[in-house]
């Protein structure tokens, strides 16, 4: 630990504090009994599969593509999951063996 | 017995299914699913409490199981590295519970992050779940003390399930979505402190472990994909997220892509509901 217990423990407050506000925030502003305009229940229904798409992106928003190595730990891994998934359709083999295969490439095959 | 009953169910819907004059043949396809479908039926009809809601909600919640315990455990091997034992680690996995929430708030635990610039990158972070709320807003206004619970724990993958799982007949929807709720964030804290205790006792290179996260939005989105209506949405989403990635950089572009699928799925919105009509009436 280089910080204190008590800034520690501030720090999950804060982070509690802030992550648990943004699942509040809809049900502040549109309440029960109040109508949710058309255009919210839209976007309830189509955003989500969207976001999902956004966070494979974060997920790998540090992949530098033009130094190595190139991505290529991360398309294989991707790509494994993928078709393990197709395959098998098991959450814990896709997961399971995408992570292991991973971690082998950037510990052992493609090392800085 | 259980059995007896469950013939009898079988054969009531048979007969109901030949008056309606449905095809032999479909009926003989969805056998296997209406039969796990009337064990079900049967089973919860006895009574709906708490413990038979956990017991429906919890074959349910195996791939979020699996997913969580893996990405909880890395999460539990990072927290550790920054010298946090697993109460540490599991303590943060029942106060904050957020997968990427945590996994960046690993890197505040050293000097010189102010509490201001910590607020403002979660909060980033996690803008995608005002969203998730907004489907959800009429059904948990009807479960009571339950639902403040409901929000706090709505997370990516608890998302992902209530969304595609379907409260078994007869039993206390409120009940069954706060059994999933609750049994999703048992498995991530549980994650955490076996992660944590695994990092302390045989220290292990942990490079690449975060990869847990990656691969379980994309077995997420190959699920999705294979629900054809949400392909396009999907594509809207990686589409913009890589136009935003590519124009604002690494650090800053969750905010605009959020703001880009908005734009895109609002003034497409016609297009969209359109298509979407239509394949129903194909079904």
């Amino acid at each position: 630990m280089q910080i204190s217990v008590f800034r520690s423990l501030m720090i999950i407050a804060v982070v509690a504090g802030t992550i648990f506000f943004t699942r509040l925030f809809p049900f502040l502003f549109f309440p029960p009994g109040k109508k949710i305009p058309p255009m919210v229940q839209y976007l309830g229904k189509v955003l989500p599969p969207a976001v999902i798409g956004m966070l494979v992106i974060y997920c790998l928003k540090e992949v530098q593509l033009t130094a190595y190595p190139y991505g290529i730990p991360e398309a294989v891994s991707v790509l494994a999951v993928v078709l393990l998934h197709l395959w098998k359709r098991n959450n814990l083999l896709s997961i399971g063996a995408g992570t292991v295969l991973y971690m082998f490439l950037v510990q052992t095959v493609f090392t800085a | 017995m259980k059995k007896c009953s469950r013939q009898r169910f079988f054969e009531e819907k048979n007969r109901q299914k030949e008056r309606k004059g449905a095809a032999d043949s479909a009926v003989e396809g969805a056998d296997d699913a209406e039969d796990k479908e009337m064990s079900d039926r049967v089973k919860i009809r006895k009574s709906s409490g708490y413990g038979e809601s956990f017991r429906a909600a919890f074959p349910h919640t195996i791939p979020v199981l699996t997913g969580y315990l893996f990405i909880g455990m890395a999460f539990g091997v990072m927290i550790q590295e920054k010298g946090y034992n697993f109460l540490w680690a599991m303590f943060m996995s029942l106060c904050c519970y957020a997968g990427s929430g945590q996994y960046l708030a690993v890197n505040f635990f050293v000097p010189g992050v102010s509490f201001l610039q910590m607020i403002f990158m979660e909060f980033m972070v996690n803008i995608r779940h005002i969203f998730y709320g907004l489907s959800r807003l009429e059904r948990f206004s009807k479960m009571g003390k339950k639902r403040w619970y409901m929000i706090f724990s709505l997370t990516d993958e608890t998302y992902s399930l209530l969304y595609i799982t379907k409260t078994p007949e007869g039993m206390d929807e409120s009940k069954f979505l706060f059994a999933i709720a609750v049994l999703d964030q048992s498995y991530w804290i549980l994650g955490s402190g076996i992660g944590a205790l695994l990092g302390e006792w045989l220290p292990f290179d942990g490079t690449g472990i975060d990869f847990a996260m990656t691969a379980l939005f994309v077995v997420i989105l190959v699920e999705q994909w294979m629900e054809e209506k949400k392909r396009l949405f999907e594509l809207i989403g990686l589409g913009c997220g890589l136009f935003c990635l590519l124009v604002f950089g690494a650090e800053n572009f969750i905010l605009p892509t959020m703001l880009l699928m908005m734009a895109v799925l609002l003034s497409g919105k016609q297009l969209f509901m359109r298509e979407k009509e239509e394949e129903g009436h194909a079904d």
